[in-house]
């Protein structure tokens, strides 16, 4: 059964009423997607999220023409902090490797890995933030202030709530026994992409706080 | 039955409502004819479809009442009558549209040689500004704005000398004369509205807004603010009085210049280097 | 690309291989306070979504009575400017989100999509329970916001800034505003929690034989505005977030350089004008968002109680994703006269103009849906005959109001507050009374008193055409909205002091009125008639139930397959004046539409 190859026009001009079109509707097994719902589901998440951050943006690019515009010092620990995110990402990439050839040893450890990972990355943020501060770049200050700390502010908030996904995860690679291995890789694989993301929308911001 | 001769009452009745309720709006006083002309066309055309749809759907109601020995049609859809329907809307929709654009074109237009004035707003009271024999504004700068300066006008740019400042709600106009308003907020939105002269534009700090109109019947109208500015937005009135020439002239000349309001404040030093750069020209 | 034969499939239901969900995915409740309160069962959150949202929507409808009674009996009821304004806005923004919004996605959406689609549940129950309780706790700022000093925000429901933040207006130098943002905010998250669930529900979890074009368009539409939800609701999320620093931290996101009261603010450069692109780039779609779910149920009203398939289904279907798609590009007429670009006025005009053509097909395939029906005069179709006039009216007013020059001088007047009243706030209206009508006897298994119902009714339509019709012509002289006491000045060529109290008379009536249909809810859930199994004879699948009211599941044992459209009514040859969506084509063999 050629299932969800139609394309959305020929979907959307289908006669159901039809009997030719009665009788192959019928067979139609209900989904839309050739895909998993998990992974439907956290698409829908970044989507959203993507059109939050572009509209920050799009107010950004706004507002960045005036006159009163200063830009922001970018501390070398941002650097670092990419880095840390981008090794992050690297390691989910072994993980799931790791998780296809079954083995949750290694995922389970180099999941740990991730966590600590993350955690220094809010540090190092925040470190950045007592840098400014202390350097008299308050969010008041200017336009170019506010937004870095609304940015580094939700990316934050995205990572926070990535590693209750991720506690999740970690407990279903910890009790493996008890469920079925499908799953667990299901939910490795979700996780790693969710990691990617974070790490695509914080190349966008930095980039775009470095190149404005 | 009931229900059908309801329908047509209610359909009829928003008709005879329109046609004979006192309820309508004051003769208008400014060149924005247009705009009146736009809205009777639009009444014409989708009052017209008001009544087909609800006369219509009367008849449905009373001609195809519940019978249980009959049935209902069964035709899931009829692409010729859909297009066709499709095909009348839009040519309404169009007809509808274009003389809106035509009017809204003349409207974001200016004409050249408008005479500027400038109209200023506030938490909950209008100011005016003329330009003064040199029929320029001057430039103006929220900053400079203190109790000598309360339009905050530079006080280096010579054209801002001989403008005439109006602290006080009510402003009169010239009949037949093209104005350009310059609007301008000093703390939040506001909007500059005459009933009579159809136009308005809100006011945003930060920014001069303006709009355009020429008067074109004597009389005194009365103003209203027409963006939400807080809890006195209510109370934000005021009066414009479109005048001959004769008595506009009369009102002028007891105006003062921003000049003359320095100087009866002991304050004329403010203005030395505007003044100065005048002699220069 | 068919490799069984219809018939195989007809005759010989073992070659349909097994849809059942595995019963450990099957959330079960095991105490009173998950089977109630932390309920996963979509059922049971969409009814808390409905309770929660209509007892704060009561707030929103005593406001308005006490505004109304300001503008037409000022005095009778003491009261303060601010305190007014107070009202306007919060009457605004519970009206708009936190009842129709929530009602219409969380009440109905919850209720009847999986009921509607074939499923037992939502995809993902456990985050569809937190997505209602997130809600709660918005609507519970909200509500704090009446008990902090200076009361809630009265900066109009539209919360332009500046004055949203400043001094000058009730809440806006206090926490009224900040706590009207927190809730918004809050109210996004949840909400795009329920979307998630809403969205991939209908795409995923169908049952078999249930293609896009066999779902009644209840659901398109529930679908459509969820959509518009998830691409909608982050604009007004980031706007929050922008005025919250703004009003909290000092930033200038919004706030140009103002003197306020002859003291100069800290502000300095920030653009008000780009809070209301934000603001109405969320504020169009809102429209749609209330309006779209409104659009599909009614088609569904329409069809079975006029006992004919919905006229045109395909270009209903056309028109709801359309006009999803341009509400997008159509936010700037509410701006016409807001100071932006004058020439974006050609684009957003003629965008606004081209909307009204997929509205009208709408309209006019309700009322050719009608035409040769077999009309049974019930409560729903009655709200729905309502529903139709209200909406055609306030459609058309629209057509004033989206011509850019007829704009100039109505906006800001009360033919606009007229006209959003009739598009998106009576015509929904009808629509959530009409379908509670109409789908009572699924909730509970018992019809709604008819005779309370009709009073209901007519009272209703009744009353707020007479509320809303005659408010235009205040518009047409002039009257502007949001003012605390209109001075009849001489700006008005005829005394409207009468017709605001007709108005408010209509307003009291018509509020009241809803109390009678409140009664007549928890008197008949426990005494009203009994409904029994589908008694309107409709064709979805959410009167199919094994059990009335559908119990934990929805569907019993196995879950149905879907053989035809949600459409069959009055099929020519068929027995009944309906055939199931879940009716075997064996099962109605002679009927003339089966043959090929």
């Amino acid at each position: 059964m050629s299932k969800n190859k139609e394309s959305i026009i020929n979907q959307l001009t289908q006669k159901p009423w039809e009997p030719a079109q009665v009788k192959v509707d019928n067979l139609h097994e209900g989904k839309t997607f050739n895909l998993h719902v998990g992974k439907l589901g956290l698409r829908y998440l970044m989507v959203v999220s993507t059109i939050m951050f572009c509209l920050f943006i799009v107010t950004y690019a706004d507002r960045m023409v005036y006159d009163d515009w200063v830009r922001m010092p970018e501390p070398f620990l941002l650097w670092i902090n990419t880095l840390i995110l981008v090794i992050s990402s690297f390691v989910f990439i072994r993980i799931q490797l790791a998780s296809k050839k079954n083995n949750f040893e290694k995922a389970r450890r180099e999941l740990f890995f991730i966590g600590f990972l993350a955690v220094l990355f809010l540090i190092g943020q925040l470190l950045v933030w007592q840098d400014l501060v202390q350097a008299g770049y308050y969010v008041s200050g200017s336009p170019a202030n506010g937004y870095f700390y609304v940015f580094t502010t939700l990316h934050g908030f995205h990572l926070l709530g990535g590693l209750i996904y991720w506690a999740m995860t970690i407990n279903k690679v910890w009790k493996l026994e008890n469920i079925v291995i499908r799953k667990a890789k299901h939910t490795i694989e979700l996780c790693a992409i969710y990691w990617h993301f974070l790490l695509a929308v914080w190349i966008v911001l930095f980039g775009l706080m470095l190149f404005s | 039955m009931i229900v059908a001769v309801l329908v047509v009452l209610v359909t009829l009745g928003s008709v005879a409502f329109h046609m004979w309720s006192p309820w309508w709006w004051s003769e208008i006083a400014s060149n924005w004819v247009g705009m009146d002309d736009t809205i009777i066309l639009t009444f014409w055309i989708t009052g017209a479809v008001f009544v087909a749809i609800g006369l219509f759907m009367a008849y449905c109601i009373w001609k195809y009442k519940y019978n249980k020995d009959k049935r209902a049609d069964y035709e899931p859809e009829n692409s010729k009558l859909e297009w066709a329907l499709t095909i009348i809307t839009t040519i309404g929709v169009i007809a509808l549209l274009a003389p809106g654009l035509i009017v809204w074109k003349n409207f974001v237009t200016v004409p050249k040689g408008a005479y500027e004035i400038e109209v200023v707003g506030q938490q909950w009271y209008w100011m005016y500004r003329l330009p003064g024999k040199d029929g320029v504004l001057g430039t103006t700068d929220i900053k400079n704005i203190n109790d000598d300066n309360p339009f905050g006008l530079n006080t280096d740019d010579p054209h801002s000398v001989d403008d005439i400042l109006i602290d006080a709600d009510d402003l009169h106009i010239l009949k037949d004369q093209t104005l350009k308003l310059n609007l301008r907020a000093l703390d939040v939105l506001h909007d500059f509205y005459v009933p009579q002269f159809r136009a308005k534009m809100d006011m945003v700090p930060g920014m001069i807004t303006y709009y355009w109109f020429t008067p074109i019947k004597t009389g005194t109208f009365e103003i209203l603010c027409a963006e939400y500015c807080g809890t006195g937005h209510y109370s934000m009135l005021g009066y414009v009085i479109v005048d001959e020439e004769e008595d506009y002239n009369e009102w002028l000349s007891e105006q003062m210049t921003f000049e003359e309001t320095l100087a009866s404040n002991g304050k004329s030093d403010l203005i030395k280097i505007a003044l100065n750069k005048k002699n220069d020209l | 690309m068919a490799a069984d034969s219809y018939d195989d499939v007809a005759k010989n239901k073992d070659s349909i291989p097994s849809l059942e969900v595995p019963p450990q995915d099957l959330y079960h409740a095991k105490s009173w306070w998950t089977k109630y309160i932390f309920c996963q069962d979509a059922k049971v959150i969409g009814i808390q979504y409905a309770l929660t949202a209509v007892a704060i929507g009561m707030v929103g409808l005593v406001s308005s009575w006490l505004m109304r009674m300001q503008i037409a009996f000022p005095g009778v009821i003491p009261m303060e400017a601010g305190a007014y304004y107070q009202l306007v806005t919060m009457h605004g923004m519970i009206m708009v989100v936190y009842l129709l919004t929530a009602l219409f996605l969380g009440g109905f959406g919850n209720f009847l999509i999986p009921l509607m689609v074939g499923a037992r549940d939502m995809v993902f129950p456990y985050v569809n329970m937190v997505s209602f309780w997130v809600f709660f706790l918005a609507v519970i700022i909200l509500a704090a916001s009446y008990f902090v000093p200076g009361g809630p925000t009265g900066a109009g429901w539209t919360l332009y800034p500046p004055q949203a933040i400043t001094s000058g207006t009730p809440g806006g130098d206090g926490l009224g505003i900040v706590l009207m943002l927190v809730s918004l905010a809050v109210f996004v998250i949840g909400f795009t929690m329920g979307g998630l669930n809403y969205v991939i529900t209908i795409l995923q979890a169908r049952t078999r034989g249930m293609t896009l074009m066999r779902l009644p368009l209840t659901v398109w539409g529930i679908f459509t505005a969820t959509v518009l939800a998830l691409f909608a609701f982050p604009a007004l999320f980031v706007a929050g977030i922008m005025m919250t620093l703004d009003n909290m931290l000092g930033t200038s996101f919004f706030m140009p350089a103002i003197v306020e009261f002859g003291e100069r603010l800290t502000y300095d450069g920030g653009s008000p004008i780009l809070f209301q692109h934000l603001f109405w780039f969320f504020g169009h779609p809102e429209v749609y968002i209330v309006a779209l779910p409104a659009f599909g149920i009614v088609s569904d009203l329409i069809s079975v109680h006029a006992r004919k398939n919905i006229f045109g289904y395909r270009m209903m279907v056309w028109a709801i994703v359309v006009i999803g798609a341009l509400s997008f590009i159509v936010w700037a007429h509410h701006m016409y006269v807001a100071g932006m670009n004058p020439w974006f006025g050609f684009f957003f005009a003629t965008t606004t103009l081209i909307i009204a053509v997929p509205t009208a097909i709408k309209v006019y395939n309700w009322v050719l849906t009608l035409w040769r029906g077999n009309i049974k005069l019930t409560i729903p179709m009655l709200f729905a005959i309502a529903f139709i006039i209200t909406f055609v009216n306030g459609g058309l007013t629209g057509l004033f109001l989206g011509n850019v020059a007829v704009d100039v001088p109505l906006s800001d007047t009360y033919f606009v507050v007229a006209h959003f009243h009739m598009v998106m706030g009576i015509a929904p209206v009808l629509v959530i009374l009409g379908s509670i009508y109409h789908w009572f006897p699924l909730i509970t298994g018992r019809f709604l008193n008819e005779r309370l119902g009709r009073i209901h009714f007519w009272v209703t339509f009744i009353g707020s055409y007479s509320i809303y019709f005659p408010m235009h012509y205040l518009g047409f002289m002039g009257v502007t909205r949001r003012y605390f006491e209109v001075f009849e000045g001489d700006n008005f060529t005829y005394s409207i002091i009468g017709i605001n109290q007709f108005i408010t008379v209509a307003a009291l009536i018509t509020g009241a009125v809803q109390f009678l249909f409140f009664y007549n809810i928890i008197v008949s859930s426990k005494f009203g008639k009994k409904a029994g199994k589908n008694p309107w004879k409709a064709c979805s699948l959410e009167w199919q139930t094994p059990d009335v009211p559908p119990t934990h599941g929805n569907f019993g044992k196995e879950l149905p397959v879907v053989y035809r459209w949600a459409y069959d009514y009055s099929v020519p040859g068929a027995d009944k004046d309906y055939i199931t969506q879940d009716t075997p084509p064996s099962a109605v063999a002679n009927a003339k539409a089966e043959q090929t």
